[in-house]
Protein backbone atom coordinates (compact mmCIF):
# COMPACT_ATOMS: atom_id res chain seq x y z
CA UNK A 1 0.00 0.00 0.00
CA UNK A 2 1.33 3.43 -0.90
CA UNK A 3 1.87 5.96 1.89
CA UNK A 4 2.06 9.75 1.96
CA UNK A 5 4.70 11.26 -0.34
CA UNK A 6 7.80 12.69 1.41
CA UNK A 7 9.53 15.77 -0.03
CA UNK A 8 13.04 15.23 -1.43
CA UNK A 9 16.04 16.08 0.77
CA UNK A 10 17.88 19.36 0.24
CA UNK A 11 21.20 19.59 -1.62
CA UNK A 12 24.38 21.24 -0.30
CA UNK A 13 27.34 20.44 1.94
CA UNK A 14 26.84 17.11 3.69
CA UNK A 15 23.52 16.40 1.95
CA UNK A 16 23.11 12.66 1.55
CA UNK A 17 20.69 9.82 2.04
CA UNK A 18 23.49 7.61 3.31
CA UNK A 19 22.68 6.06 6.68
CA UNK A 20 26.22 5.14 7.70
CA UNK A 21 28.55 7.45 9.61
CA UNK A 22 30.44 8.55 6.48
CA UNK A 23 32.22 11.31 8.39
CA UNK A 24 34.09 8.79 10.58
CA UNK A 25 36.48 8.30 7.65
CA UNK A 26 37.32 12.00 7.58
CA UNK A 27 37.96 12.59 11.27
CA UNK A 28 41.08 10.39 11.72
CA UNK A 29 42.56 11.72 8.46
CA UNK A 30 41.91 15.30 9.56
CA UNK A 31 43.40 14.73 13.02
CA UNK A 32 46.42 12.66 11.94
CA UNK A 33 47.36 14.61 8.82
CA UNK A 34 46.56 17.96 10.39
CA UNK A 35 48.37 17.03 13.61
CA UNK A 36 51.40 15.83 11.70
CA UNK A 37 51.44 19.05 9.64
CA UNK A 38 51.38 21.24 12.75
CA UNK A 39 53.97 19.14 14.60
CA UNK A 40 56.34 18.93 11.60
CA UNK A 41 56.11 22.68 10.99
CA UNK A 42 56.85 23.45 14.64
CA UNK A 43 59.77 21.02 14.68
CA UNK A 44 61.18 22.34 11.43
CA UNK A 45 61.28 25.86 12.83
CA UNK A 46 62.39 24.82 16.33
CA UNK A 47 66.00 24.34 15.23
CA UNK A 48 66.92 22.45 18.40
CA UNK A 49 67.01 18.93 19.90
CA UNK A 50 67.36 17.24 16.53
CA UNK A 51 70.32 15.02 17.31
CA UNK A 52 71.62 13.02 20.22
CA UNK A 53 74.63 10.69 20.21
CA UNK A 54 74.52 8.79 16.92
CA UNK A 55 70.87 9.68 16.29
CA UNK A 56 69.72 12.34 13.85
CA UNK A 57 66.06 13.30 13.44
CA UNK A 58 64.67 12.37 10.00
CA UNK A 59 63.22 15.91 9.79
CA UNK A 60 66.76 17.31 9.75
CA UNK A 61 68.42 14.75 7.50
CA UNK A 62 70.65 15.35 5.63
CA UNK A 63 71.98 17.88 8.12
CA UNK A 64 73.15 20.95 6.20
CA UNK A 65 75.02 23.88 7.77
CA UNK A 66 74.10 23.24 11.41
CA UNK A 67 76.67 25.88 12.47
CA UNK A 68 74.83 28.54 10.45
CA UNK A 69 77.80 29.62 8.33
CA UNK A 70 75.60 30.64 5.43
CA UNK A 71 72.04 29.57 6.37
CA UNK A 72 70.70 31.52 9.35
CA UNK A 73 67.47 29.55 9.83
CA UNK A 74 66.73 25.98 10.84
CA UNK A 75 68.56 23.38 8.69
CA UNK A 76 65.30 21.42 8.43
CA UNK A 77 63.89 24.15 6.21
CA UNK A 78 66.55 23.34 3.60
CA UNK A 79 65.48 19.72 3.24
CA UNK A 80 61.81 19.62 4.17
CA UNK A 81 60.51 20.42 0.68
CA UNK A 82 61.66 17.02 -0.64
CA UNK A 83 59.75 14.65 1.67
CA UNK A 84 56.89 17.13 2.04
CA UNK A 85 56.49 17.41 -1.74
CA UNK A 86 56.61 13.64 -2.13
CA UNK A 87 53.77 13.18 0.34
CA UNK A 88 51.77 16.21 -0.80
CA UNK A 89 51.69 14.99 -4.41
CA UNK A 90 51.27 11.29 -3.50
CA UNK A 91 48.21 9.75 -5.13
CA UNK A 92 46.99 8.35 -1.83
CA UNK A 93 47.40 11.53 0.20
CA UNK A 94 45.70 13.49 -2.54
CA UNK A 95 42.58 11.41 -2.02
CA UNK A 96 42.89 11.79 1.76
CA UNK A 97 43.25 15.57 1.87
CA UNK A 98 40.90 16.37 -0.98
CA UNK A 99 38.25 14.59 1.05
CA UNK A 100 39.17 15.61 4.61
CA UNK A 101 40.39 19.18 4.11
CA UNK A 102 38.81 20.38 0.86
CA UNK A 103 35.55 18.37 1.22
CA UNK A 104 35.82 17.77 -2.51
CA UNK A 105 33.92 15.49 -1.98
CA UNK A 106 33.65 14.87 1.81
CA UNK A 107 32.67 11.26 1.03
CA UNK A 108 31.13 9.31 -1.83
CA UNK A 109 27.59 10.47 -2.67
CA UNK A 110 27.75 13.20 -0.03
CA UNK A 111 27.07 16.78 -1.09
CA UNK A 112 29.81 19.40 -1.46
CA UNK A 113 29.65 23.11 -0.66
CA UNK A 114 27.36 24.70 -3.24
CA UNK A 115 28.45 27.08 -6.02
CA UNK A 116 32.14 26.26 -5.79
CA UNK A 117 34.27 26.54 -8.93
CA UNK A 118 36.02 23.29 -9.69
CA UNK A 119 39.09 22.79 -11.85
CA UNK A 120 40.36 19.53 -10.39
CA UNK A 121 44.00 19.06 -11.33
CA UNK A 122 43.78 21.05 -14.57
CA UNK A 123 44.79 24.45 -13.17
CA UNK A 124 47.17 26.00 -10.63
CA UNK A 125 47.90 24.96 -7.92
CA UNK A 126 46.76 21.35 -8.30
CA UNK A 127 48.15 20.95 -11.81
CA UNK A 128 51.50 20.77 -9.99
CA UNK A 129 50.48 17.30 -8.77
CA UNK A 130 51.86 16.15 -12.13
CA UNK A 131 55.42 16.57 -10.85
CA UNK A 132 54.98 13.69 -8.40
CA UNK A 133 57.61 11.56 -10.14
CA UNK A 134 60.23 14.26 -9.59
CA UNK A 135 59.53 14.17 -5.87
CA UNK A 136 59.84 10.40 -6.13
CA UNK A 137 63.36 10.83 -7.58
CA UNK A 138 64.16 13.20 -4.70
CA UNK A 139 62.69 10.72 -2.20
CA UNK A 140 65.17 8.07 -3.39
CA UNK A 141 68.05 10.45 -2.58
CA UNK A 142 66.57 11.10 0.87
CA UNK A 143 66.28 7.36 1.47
CA UNK A 144 70.04 6.99 0.93
CA UNK A 145 70.73 9.59 3.63
CA UNK A 146 68.17 8.09 6.01
CA UNK A 147 69.62 4.59 5.59
CA UNK A 148 73.02 6.07 6.38
CA UNK A 149 71.56 7.70 9.52
CA UNK A 150 69.84 4.48 10.58
CA UNK A 151 73.04 2.45 10.25
CA UNK A 152 74.99 5.20 12.06
CA UNK A 153 72.43 4.90 14.86
CA UNK A 154 73.95 1.53 15.75
CA UNK A 155 77.43 2.96 16.46
CA UNK A 156 78.03 4.69 19.80
CA UNK A 157 81.47 6.35 19.97
CA UNK A 158 82.72 4.01 17.25
CA UNK A 159 81.44 0.88 19.01
CA UNK A 160 78.51 -1.22 17.79
CA UNK A 161 75.53 -0.97 20.09
CA UNK A 162 71.77 -1.06 20.07
CA UNK A 163 69.62 1.55 21.70
CA UNK A 164 65.85 1.98 21.50
CA UNK A 165 66.57 4.92 19.19
CA UNK A 166 68.60 2.65 16.84
CA UNK A 167 65.61 0.35 16.46
CA UNK A 168 63.18 3.24 15.99
CA UNK A 169 65.36 4.74 13.24
CA UNK A 170 65.73 1.31 11.58
CA UNK A 171 61.99 0.64 11.64
CA UNK A 172 61.38 4.14 10.31
CA UNK A 173 63.67 3.76 7.30
CA UNK A 174 62.24 0.33 6.50
CA UNK A 175 58.70 1.76 6.48
CA UNK A 176 59.78 4.82 4.49
CA UNK A 177 61.51 2.58 1.93
CA UNK A 178 58.44 0.38 1.51
CA UNK A 179 56.20 3.43 1.20
CA UNK A 180 58.48 4.85 -1.51
CA UNK A 181 58.67 1.53 -3.36
CA UNK A 182 54.87 1.27 -3.38
CA UNK A 183 54.59 4.60 -5.25
CA UNK A 184 52.27 4.72 -8.26
CA UNK A 185 54.86 6.61 -10.32
CA UNK A 186 57.50 3.95 -9.71
CA UNK A 187 55.01 1.27 -10.72
CA UNK A 188 54.45 3.17 -13.97
CA UNK A 189 58.13 3.82 -14.67
CA UNK A 190 59.12 0.23 -13.88
CA UNK A 191 56.79 -1.32 -16.43
CA UNK A 192 53.30 0.12 -16.31
CA UNK A 193 54.06 2.50 -19.15
CA UNK A 194 54.64 -0.40 -21.56
CA UNK A 195 51.77 -1.61 -23.73
CA UNK A 196 53.42 -4.88 -24.59
CA UNK A 197 55.77 -6.54 -22.12
CA UNK A 198 56.60 -9.37 -24.51
CA UNK A 199 57.62 -7.00 -27.33
CA UNK A 200 60.49 -5.08 -25.70
CA UNK A 201 63.95 -5.87 -24.38
CA UNK A 202 63.88 -6.94 -20.72
CA UNK A 203 60.07 -7.06 -21.02
CA UNK A 204 59.71 -10.11 -18.79
CA UNK A 205 61.92 -8.50 -16.15
CA UNK A 206 59.95 -5.28 -16.34
CA UNK A 207 56.67 -7.21 -16.11
CA UNK A 208 57.99 -8.94 -12.99
CA UNK A 209 59.05 -5.57 -11.54
CA UNK A 210 55.65 -4.08 -12.39
CA UNK A 211 53.90 -6.99 -10.70
CA UNK A 212 56.13 -6.68 -7.62
CA UNK A 213 55.59 -2.93 -7.32
CA UNK A 214 51.86 -3.47 -7.97
CA UNK A 215 51.77 -5.87 -5.00
CA UNK A 216 53.24 -3.15 -2.78
CA UNK A 217 51.11 -0.49 -4.44
CA UNK A 218 47.91 -2.26 -3.41
CA UNK A 219 48.90 -1.44 0.18
CA UNK A 220 50.11 2.10 -0.54
CA UNK A 221 47.61 3.65 1.88
CA UNK A 222 48.74 1.44 4.78
CA UNK A 223 52.42 2.18 4.07
CA UNK A 224 51.64 5.90 3.75
CA UNK A 225 50.14 6.01 7.25
CA UNK A 226 52.65 3.65 8.85
CA UNK A 227 55.60 5.65 7.52
CA UNK A 228 54.01 8.98 8.46
CA UNK A 229 53.54 7.79 12.04
CA UNK A 230 57.03 6.26 12.15
CA UNK A 231 58.79 9.37 10.89
CA UNK A 232 56.92 11.57 13.38
CA UNK A 233 57.62 9.11 16.21
CA UNK A 234 61.32 8.89 15.34
CA UNK A 235 61.64 12.66 15.48
CA UNK A 236 59.65 12.87 18.73
CA UNK A 237 61.80 10.19 20.36
CA UNK A 238 65.02 11.98 19.43
CA UNK A 239 63.60 15.28 20.63
CA UNK A 240 62.65 13.77 23.99
CA UNK A 241 66.08 12.17 24.40
CA UNK A 242 67.99 15.24 23.21
CA UNK A 243 66.06 17.57 25.48
CA UNK A 244 66.74 15.29 28.46
CA UNK A 245 63.09 14.47 29.12
CA UNK A 246 63.78 10.73 28.74
CA UNK A 247 66.91 8.58 28.56
CA UNK A 248 67.76 6.37 25.60
CA UNK A 249 67.63 2.78 26.80
CA UNK A 250 70.66 0.76 25.66
CA UNK A 251 69.82 -2.83 24.78
CA UNK A 252 73.37 -3.80 23.80
CA UNK B 1 6.11 -12.93 6.74
CA UNK B 2 8.25 -9.94 7.80
CA UNK B 3 7.49 -6.63 6.16
CA UNK B 4 9.57 -3.56 5.42
CA UNK B 5 8.89 -0.13 3.96
CA UNK B 6 10.44 0.92 0.66
CA UNK B 7 10.52 4.68 0.19
CA UNK B 8 10.73 5.08 -3.59
CA UNK B 9 11.15 8.16 -5.74
CA UNK B 10 8.10 8.77 -7.89
CA UNK B 11 8.25 11.54 -10.45
CA UNK B 12 10.11 12.79 -13.48
CA UNK B 13 12.37 15.65 -14.62
CA UNK B 14 9.81 18.23 -13.54
CA UNK B 15 9.75 17.04 -9.91
CA UNK B 16 8.60 14.30 -7.63
CA UNK B 17 8.51 12.94 -4.10
CA UNK B 18 9.33 9.83 -2.11
CA UNK B 19 6.45 7.43 -1.66
CA UNK B 20 6.26 4.65 0.93
CA UNK B 21 5.32 1.07 0.03
CA UNK B 22 4.98 -1.81 2.48
CA UNK B 23 6.63 -4.93 1.06
CA UNK B 24 6.84 -8.50 2.43
CA UNK B 25 10.45 -9.65 2.82
CA UNK B 26 11.31 -13.21 1.79
CA UNK B 27 14.68 -14.88 2.47
CA UNK B 28 17.31 -14.02 -0.15
CA UNK B 29 15.25 -11.15 -1.51
CA UNK B 30 17.04 -8.25 -3.23
CA UNK B 31 15.87 -4.66 -3.63
CA UNK B 32 14.92 -5.31 -7.27
CA UNK B 33 12.57 -8.09 -6.06
CA UNK B 34 10.93 -5.59 -3.74
CA UNK B 35 10.53 -3.11 -6.61
CA UNK B 36 8.97 -5.88 -8.71
CA UNK B 37 6.57 -6.62 -5.85
CA UNK B 38 5.53 -2.95 -5.85
CA UNK B 39 5.04 -3.06 -9.63
CA UNK B 40 3.05 -6.28 -9.39
CA UNK B 41 0.85 -5.44 -6.41
CA UNK B 42 0.91 -1.79 -5.43
CA UNK B 43 1.95 0.55 -8.26
CA UNK B 44 1.88 -0.99 -11.74
CA UNK B 45 3.03 2.31 -13.22
CA UNK B 46 6.34 2.32 -11.30
CA UNK B 47 9.16 2.68 -13.86
CA UNK B 48 12.23 0.53 -13.20
CA UNK B 49 14.92 -0.37 -15.72
CA UNK B 50 16.19 -3.93 -15.38
CA UNK B 51 17.20 -6.86 -17.49
CA UNK B 52 19.22 -9.85 -16.30
CA UNK B 53 18.71 -9.73 -12.52
CA UNK B 54 22.12 -11.34 -12.25
CA UNK B 55 24.47 -8.39 -11.90
CA UNK B 56 25.70 -8.63 -15.46
CA UNK B 57 23.61 -6.31 -17.62
CA UNK B 58 24.16 -3.13 -15.58
CA UNK B 59 20.59 -1.92 -16.09
CA UNK B 60 19.16 -1.70 -12.57
CA UNK B 61 21.50 0.95 -11.16
CA UNK B 62 19.93 3.19 -8.53
CA UNK B 63 20.73 4.68 -5.13
CA UNK B 64 19.73 2.55 -2.17
CA UNK B 65 19.88 4.37 1.16
CA UNK B 66 22.05 6.98 -0.52
CA UNK B 67 24.57 4.53 -1.95
CA UNK B 68 24.86 3.94 -5.71
CA UNK B 69 24.24 0.21 -6.24
CA UNK B 70 22.80 -2.41 -8.53
CA UNK B 71 19.37 -3.15 -7.04
CA UNK B 72 19.67 -6.78 -8.16
CA UNK B 73 22.81 -7.23 -6.06
CA UNK B 74 21.58 -5.43 -2.95
CA UNK B 75 20.13 -7.92 -0.49
CA UNK B 76 17.27 -6.74 1.69
CA UNK B 77 18.70 -8.53 4.73
CA UNK B 78 21.87 -6.39 4.53
CA UNK B 79 19.88 -3.18 4.98
CA UNK B 80 18.69 -1.74 8.31
CA UNK B 81 15.22 -3.07 9.12
CA UNK B 82 14.16 -0.38 11.56
CA UNK B 83 13.67 2.39 9.02
CA UNK B 84 12.38 2.69 5.44
CA UNK B 85 14.73 1.71 2.61
CA UNK B 86 15.09 4.75 0.37
CA UNK B 87 15.44 4.03 -3.37
CA UNK B 88 16.32 6.95 -5.63
CA UNK B 89 17.26 7.17 -9.32
CA UNK B 90 20.91 7.91 -10.20
CA UNK B 91 21.47 11.55 -9.33
CA UNK B 92 23.93 12.46 -12.08
CA UNK B 93 21.62 11.75 -15.02
CA UNK B 94 18.36 13.39 -16.09
CA UNK B 95 15.28 11.64 -14.73
CA UNK B 96 12.86 10.12 -17.22
CA UNK B 97 10.36 8.53 -14.85
CA UNK B 98 10.65 7.19 -11.31
CA UNK B 99 13.87 5.15 -11.14
CA UNK B 100 14.66 5.36 -14.86
CA UNK B 101 17.25 7.92 -15.95
CA UNK B 102 18.52 9.04 -19.32
CA UNK B 103 22.07 7.72 -19.64
CA UNK B 104 22.44 8.53 -23.35
CA UNK B 105 25.13 11.17 -22.59
CA UNK B 106 27.47 8.24 -21.88
CA UNK B 107 27.01 6.85 -25.37
CA UNK B 108 27.82 10.24 -26.88
CA UNK B 109 31.05 10.37 -24.85
CA UNK B 110 31.90 6.87 -25.99
CA UNK B 111 31.84 8.00 -29.62
CA UNK B 112 34.71 10.42 -28.94
CA UNK B 113 37.08 7.53 -28.23
CA UNK B 114 38.91 6.09 -31.26
CA UNK B 115 38.25 2.34 -31.28
CA UNK B 116 40.92 -0.37 -31.33
CA UNK B 117 43.34 0.22 -34.23
CA UNK B 118 45.77 -2.65 -34.82
CA UNK B 119 49.39 -1.73 -35.42
CA UNK B 120 50.41 -2.40 -39.02
CA UNK B 121 51.95 -5.85 -39.30
CA UNK B 122 50.89 -6.80 -35.76
CA UNK B 123 51.44 -10.44 -34.84
CA UNK B 124 47.98 -11.56 -33.70
CA UNK B 125 49.36 -13.99 -31.16
CA UNK B 126 49.26 -12.21 -27.80
CA UNK B 127 51.32 -13.32 -24.86
CA UNK B 128 49.34 -14.13 -21.71
CA UNK B 129 51.68 -11.74 -19.92
CA UNK B 130 50.16 -8.89 -21.92
CA UNK B 131 46.57 -10.12 -21.80
CA UNK B 132 46.37 -10.31 -18.02
CA UNK B 133 46.52 -6.59 -17.36
CA UNK B 134 43.83 -5.46 -19.84
CA UNK B 135 41.48 -8.31 -18.96
CA UNK B 136 40.30 -6.45 -15.87
CA UNK B 137 38.94 -3.55 -17.92
CA UNK B 138 36.78 -5.92 -19.99
CA UNK B 139 34.74 -6.77 -16.90
CA UNK B 140 32.91 -3.42 -17.07
CA UNK B 141 29.14 -3.93 -17.45
CA UNK B 142 28.39 -0.25 -18.14
CA UNK B 143 26.09 0.17 -15.15
CA UNK B 144 27.34 3.79 -14.94
CA UNK B 145 27.41 3.70 -11.15
CA UNK B 146 30.96 5.07 -11.32
CA UNK B 147 29.77 7.92 -13.52
CA UNK B 148 26.90 8.55 -11.11
CA UNK B 149 29.04 8.71 -7.97
CA UNK B 150 31.92 10.71 -9.48
CA UNK B 151 31.67 14.15 -7.90
CA UNK B 152 33.02 15.83 -11.04
CA UNK B 153 29.78 14.82 -12.76
CA UNK B 154 27.50 14.56 -9.74
CA UNK B 155 28.29 17.82 -7.97
CA UNK B 156 30.15 19.88 -10.56
CA UNK B 157 28.24 18.73 -13.64
CA UNK B 158 31.30 18.85 -15.93
CA UNK B 159 29.66 16.70 -18.59
CA UNK B 160 30.97 18.91 -21.40
CA UNK B 161 34.60 18.67 -20.26
CA UNK B 162 34.91 15.35 -18.47
CA UNK B 163 34.32 11.83 -19.74
CA UNK B 164 34.11 10.08 -16.36
CA UNK B 165 35.62 6.90 -14.91
CA UNK B 166 33.77 4.45 -17.17
CA UNK B 167 35.47 5.91 -20.22
CA UNK B 168 38.87 6.08 -18.59
CA UNK B 169 38.48 2.33 -18.04
CA UNK B 170 37.67 1.92 -21.72
CA UNK B 171 40.64 4.07 -22.81
CA UNK B 172 42.94 2.17 -20.42
CA UNK B 173 41.85 -1.11 -22.02
CA UNK B 174 42.70 0.27 -25.45
CA UNK B 175 45.89 2.16 -24.54
CA UNK B 176 47.37 -0.83 -22.72
CA UNK B 177 46.34 -3.26 -25.43
CA UNK B 178 49.54 -4.84 -26.81
CA UNK B 179 48.33 -4.69 -30.43
CA UNK B 180 46.71 -1.28 -30.44
CA UNK B 181 48.50 1.41 -32.43
CA UNK B 182 46.47 4.54 -31.69
CA UNK B 183 47.53 7.23 -29.24
CA UNK B 184 44.72 8.64 -27.11
CA UNK B 185 46.85 10.49 -24.55
CA UNK B 186 46.24 13.95 -26.02
CA UNK B 187 42.54 13.18 -26.21
CA UNK B 188 42.59 12.12 -22.57
CA UNK B 189 44.15 15.37 -21.46
CA UNK B 190 42.16 17.77 -23.61
CA UNK B 191 38.81 16.36 -24.66
CA UNK B 192 38.16 13.70 -22.03
CA UNK B 193 39.33 15.94 -19.18
CA UNK B 194 41.36 13.41 -17.22
CA UNK B 195 42.85 16.26 -15.15
CA UNK B 196 39.47 16.99 -13.60
CA UNK B 197 39.67 13.68 -11.75
CA UNK B 198 41.09 14.29 -8.28
CA UNK B 199 41.36 10.55 -7.61
CA UNK B 200 39.06 10.42 -4.60
CA UNK B 201 38.27 6.81 -5.53
CA UNK B 202 34.47 6.81 -5.22
CA UNK B 203 34.27 5.12 -8.63
CA UNK B 204 36.34 2.22 -7.31
CA UNK B 205 34.21 1.99 -4.16
CA UNK B 206 30.94 1.53 -6.06
CA UNK B 207 32.09 -0.69 -8.95
CA UNK B 208 30.00 -3.90 -8.77
CA UNK B 209 32.64 -5.70 -10.83
CA UNK B 210 35.40 -4.70 -8.39
CA UNK B 211 37.49 -3.10 -11.12
CA UNK B 212 40.31 -1.10 -9.54
CA UNK B 213 39.30 1.90 -11.61
CA UNK B 214 41.50 4.48 -9.91
CA UNK B 215 44.66 2.49 -9.31
CA UNK B 216 44.71 0.41 -12.49
CA UNK B 217 43.07 2.70 -15.05
CA UNK B 218 42.96 6.37 -14.04
CA UNK B 219 46.33 6.75 -12.29
CA UNK B 220 48.26 4.83 -14.99
CA UNK B 221 46.58 7.07 -17.58
CA UNK B 222 47.49 10.17 -15.57
CA UNK B 223 51.09 8.93 -15.57
CA UNK B 224 50.94 8.52 -19.36
CA UNK B 225 49.69 12.10 -19.66
CA UNK B 226 52.63 13.18 -17.48
CA UNK B 227 55.00 11.26 -19.80
CA UNK B 228 53.71 13.12 -22.80
CA UNK B 229 52.96 16.60 -21.46
CA UNK B 230 54.53 17.35 -18.08
CA UNK B 231 57.80 15.42 -17.74
CA UNK B 232 60.67 17.26 -19.45
CA UNK B 233 63.09 14.33 -19.00
CA UNK B 234 60.79 11.79 -20.64
CA UNK B 235 60.04 14.26 -23.41
CA UNK B 236 63.76 14.84 -24.02
CA UNK B 237 64.48 11.12 -23.94
CA UNK B 238 61.71 10.50 -26.45
CA UNK B 239 63.05 13.20 -28.76
CA UNK B 240 66.52 11.63 -28.66
CA UNK B 241 65.12 8.15 -29.29
CA UNK B 242 62.94 9.29 -32.19
CA UNK B 243 59.25 8.83 -32.83
CA UNK B 244 57.71 5.47 -31.93
CA UNK B 245 55.43 3.47 -34.16
CA UNK B 246 52.50 4.16 -31.88
CA UNK B 247 52.98 7.90 -31.72
CA UNK B 248 53.39 8.05 -35.49
CA UNK B 249 49.81 6.96 -35.77
CA UNK B 250 48.45 9.42 -33.28
CA UNK B 251 45.35 10.97 -34.68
Amino acid sequence: MAGTPTPLPEAGLGATLRRDSWWTELVPVFILLGGFGVYATWRAFENAYYSWGPYLSPFYSPLIDPQHHWWPLSPALLVLAGPLGFRATCYYYRKAYYRAFFLDPPACAVGEPANRKYHGETAFPFILQNVHRYFFYLAIIFLVFLWHDAIKGFFFDGQFGIGVGSLILLLNIILLSIYTLSCHSLRHLAGGKLDCFSCVSFGTTRAAAWRGFSFLNERHMQFAWASLISVGSADLYIRLVASGLIRDLRIL
Amino acid sequence: MAETVLRVFRGDASGGALTDYKVPVAPGMVVLDALHYIQGHLAPDLAVRWNCKAGKCGSCSAEVNGRPRLTCKTRMDELPKDEPIVVMPMKSFPKIKDLVTDVSWNYRVNKKIPPFQPRPGADWKISQLDVDRVQEFRKCIECFLCQNVCHVLRDHDKKEQFAGPRFFVRVAGLEMHPLDGANRVGLLKDELGLGFCNITKCCTEVCPESIHITDNAIIPLKERVVDEFYDPLTMLFRKMRGPSEKRNQAG
